[in-house]
């Protein structure tokens, strides 16, 4: 479990896309994984404001909740998002650095389901919130 | 009465193509995902070419589920800025070169279908505005990649228009 908890923070950053984006692995264990993304002047979305743009956002909230998934203590081979639904609440403040924190609350024997929550430096305002099925792919015995 | 004779194809042409770039030039962040529009008349294709940095799991390889849902929500946010400028565009009462342009919808909500998974291949999308409302418009928006039929990804998306 430890292992596959270290195996997973150990992959994570070698995930082309997710190092595109600059994101960091901050904790990870039994079903939870928060992932921070740094501000970076190319995610704008609106150049007068210097909002990142939603879909960057959803790419931190995606991967969160994929590594929630993978280190849920279940340990599954795979994951791949089913479906993944975000509601935006609030722009995020330009120049400070998202974090999705994510939680695998449920599996069944094919299906994983996951909350998750963007925020900026002001934690108690999140930026976004979502939630997510992810497909759950079993070790083969 | 008379008729106004047609606008000359060449200035009808370059001034959609102008108002599109500068639509697409407003966000930053499609230049770093790679994407552009090919448009047909008032329809437009999103395209994303393929770039490795776009994979999320090497191992099979596959397009990160991230990079897809952004890419959906860049035609969509496209799509339905484009729709609402076109007739003002049209009419010639909006120029591409003005300091300030409409300024783009907000996203309220997104909700992505993930259909099969994302070949290391180009992919391309098309969304259509169900509704356009004054405050609030609803958008669909679906991805394939080699084959039209065979979507690999599926998204409706809530948004808040700018104020007039």
């Amino acid at each position: 479990m430890t292992d596959k908890v270290t195996h997973a923070q150990a992959v994570m950053p070698s995930l082309p896309h997710a190092q595109s984006l600059g994101m960091i692995v901050d904790q990870m264990s039994a079903g939870s994984a928060a992932i921070t993304m740094p501000y970076d002047p190319r995610l704008i979305g609106d150049p007068a404001t210097g909002v990142l743009h939603g879909g960057a956002i959803s790419a931190l909230m995606d991967t969160a909740s994929g590594a929630a998934v993978m280190c849920h203590p279940s340990a599954p081979a795979a994951t791949a998002t089913l479906d993944l639904r975000i509601d935006y609440m609030r722009p995020a403040t330009p120049g400070q650095a998202i974090t999705a924190r994510a939680v695998c609350h449920h599996v069944t024997r094919t299906v994983a389901f996951v909350r998750v929550t963007a925020t900026d430096a002001d934690e108690s305002r999140p930026v976004a919130m979502g939630t997510g099925t992810f497909t759950l792919e079993r070790p083969s015995a | 009465m008379t008729r106004k004779p047609p606008e000359p194809v060449e200035i009808v042409k370059s001034r959609r193509e102008a108002a599109l770039a500068r639509l697409i030039a407003g966000v930053p962040y499609i230049g770093f995902l790679g994407a552009r529009f090919d448009r047909r008349g008032d329809e437009l294709t999103a395209v994303l070419p393929f770039h490795p940095s776009l994979i999320g799991n090497p191992t099979i390889p596959a397009l990160h589920g991230g990079a897809t849902a952004a890419f959906l929500e860049v035609a969509a946010i496209i799509e339905l800025a484009w729709s609402s400028l076109w007739q003002d565009m049209e009419e010639g009462r909006i120029d591409p070169a003005a300091e300030t342009f409409p300024a783009l919808p907000k996203t309220i909500t997104f909700t992505v279908d993930y259909l099969r998974s994302g070949l290391p291949r180009d992919a391309y999308a098309r969304a259509t505005v169900t509704r356009s409302g004054r405050r609030f418009a609803t958008v669909q928006v679906e991805a394939w990649q080699d084959n039209r039929a065979k979507p690999f990804a599926q998204a409706t998306a809530h948004f808040l228009m700018p104020d007039p």
